[in-house]
């Protein structure tokens, strides 16, 4: 389903039906997360990507009113061009994934406690707080950052 | 593999699927009486009658409505998405549904030998998996708003959505001071330690007014329902739609009222806990059946209270200027949330360190 849905993501002449296609990719990815027993993770994917930042997504789509004919054609050497890079990071992925090592990951997965709140909790502010702290003044700064574009008009 | 997955539980099953359908109905049956108490509420209010044809005291008035509805022509026009503009109506009815999963209606009744829980999902993120589903309730008001190709309708789409996304940060923070609190984000761990202890309202009282105001947003009910103003924007989202299609979504609108009342009450009112009576012991005094129907009982006035509160506002309060509804709240509801969590916060590790500092 989250192939489908990333597919027709794409193919979608139609920008807002690129965008609910997306939300449904989304969905699905909640959906597996669920399965890995990760239901926090699972929410939080939902509200913040799906609920929030895909709205504001929509919002632009909506009022920009784009159609499929008003869109320009691209070159299309640009096109081969993305076909190309496109191929070689598929490559670099399987390449990469080919070897990895997937009975340690299946086992840490069948104990399925690590997605649950409490745990993740646990992980977050205990082993990671350095990085959480880090990323969390990231996001802080990317704030101000916005009011102070904003400020300018 | 296989065979631990077809070894489930029938029986729990099909008591789910029972739970699910008795709720469901109960929903929409309140929704349908909730039409006919705003119309007797706004009634008394203005100094009328309200309905009183249709039955003793205008009650069968909503079967009448919903029959009116049904019968009507269908039309989508023809500029319209087809697809989409179905869907809109339908997602906003699933949202406003899909919350009542989480809301526990009593404790557990004994039946035919087993413990019957009547809470469908006892989930251990139960509050968040009602903001998740709230956020996607924003889509049914969009998708409806954009695939009806009309200028008034995307307006008013937009406005609605913008408007239930920031009323959901300063809901969501309230919400924190609250679970700063409890230690759990059950709703049925949360009720349970009201039932202990006192209610929490008297822990959160600016929380809890920070999540009414918002729930009153969420739910796009006057004085927050510009999304419907009908001195600037015809209809609203739903200008477009007809027969049942319209029905669903002022339908839901009910739908949610009612569950955001039933939320109130479980999260700051003690949810099925019987105000002023030790519910062990008099669920061991008199068995435990009894003892669950009267908490269902005791839940539904507190709803029902609530939900009175809602139309009373309504048919009180004018609405807010676009402007005025962003100023309050992004300037006012939100730092005031956050002072609420801070101050919470500040008081929760004081106690966890004995009062010293």
């Amino acid at each position: 389903m989250a192939l489908v849905g990333a597919i027709l993501v794409v193919i979608s002449k139609n920008p807002v039906h690129s965008v609910l296609w997306l939300i449904v990719v989304f969905m699905a990815i909640s959906g597996h997360y669920i399965l890995l027993n990760a239901q926090f993770l699972a929410i939080v994917n939902l509200i913040v990507y799906a609920g929030a930042i895909m709205v504001l997504f929509l919002f632009v789509f909506m009022l920009m009113n784009l159609n499929a004919d008003t869109e320009p054609q691209k070159n299309k050497w640009l096109k081969i061009a993305g076909v190309v890079a496109g191929g070689s990071l598929l490559l670099v992925f399987v390449a990469a994934l080919k070897n990895a090592d997937m009975k340690n990951q299946l086992a840490v997965m069948n104990k399925g406690e690590i997605g649950l709140i409490h745990n993740l909790g646990m992980a977050l502010f205990q082993d990671y707080v350095v990085p959480f702290e880090i990323s969390s003044v990231l996001f802080l700064s990317a704030m101000v950052g916005v009011v102070v574009i904003g400020k300018k008009d | 593999m296989y065979l631990t997955l077809l070894s489930v539980d029938w029986f729990l099953l099909i008591e789910k699927a029972v739970l699910i359908a008795i709720i469901i109905s109960v929903s929409l049956l309140v929704a349908m009486y909730e039409t006919w108490g705003e119309r007797k509420v706004a009634a008394f209010m203005q100094d009328r009658r309200g309905p009183n044809r249709a039955g003793p005291g205008g009650l069968f008035q909503p079967l009448a409505d919903g029959l009116k509805l049904f019968m009507k022509e269908e039309i989508i026009p023809n500029s319209s998405n087809r697809f989409l503009f179905v869907l809109g109506p339908g997602l906003a009815m699933l949202t406003a549904m899909m919350t009542s999963a989480v809301v526990p209606w009593s404790s557990h009744f004994n039946l035919f030998g087993r413990e019957i829980s009547l809470q469908i999902a006892d989930i251990n993120i139960g509050i968040l998996y009602i903001f998740g589903v709230v956020s996607m309730g924003v889509y049914g008001i969009m998708i409806g708003g954009w695939a009806s190709n009309n200028k008034f309708s995307l307006l008013a789409a937009i406005r609605g959505a913008s408007q239930i996304i920031s009323y959901e940060l300063a809901m969501g923070i309230s919400i924190i001071a609250l679970l700063m609190i409890t230690g759990s984000l059950s709703l049925k761990d949360i009720v349970e330690q009201q039932q202990r202890g006192h209610y929490y309202i008297l822990l959160q009282p600016l929380g809890f007014l920070i999540f009414l105001i918002c729930a009153f947003a969420e739910c796009n009910r006057t004085p927050f329902d510009l999304s419907e103003a009908e001195n600037e924007l015809n209809f609203g989202y739903h200008q477009e739609y007809s027969s049942m299609k319209l029905g669903f979504y002022l339908f839901a609108e009910y739908v949610n009222m009612f569950i955001s009342s039933a939320v109130m009450a479980t999260l700051y009112w003690g949810g099925y806990d019987i105000p002023f009576v030790n519910d062990a012991a008099f669920g061991q005094a008199h068995g435990q059946n009894l003892l669950a129907t009267l908490q269902v009982v005791s839940l539904f006035v507190k709803i029902v209270i609530f939900i009175f509160f809602f139309m009373w506002v309504r048919w009180t309060i004018p609405r807010f200027r676009y402007d005025q509804l962003m100023r309050l709240g992004w300037k006012i509801l939100i730092p005031l949330a956050i002072f609420n969590m801070l101050v919470t916060g500040f008081l929760v590790l004081l106690k966890q360190n004995h009062w010293h500092f």
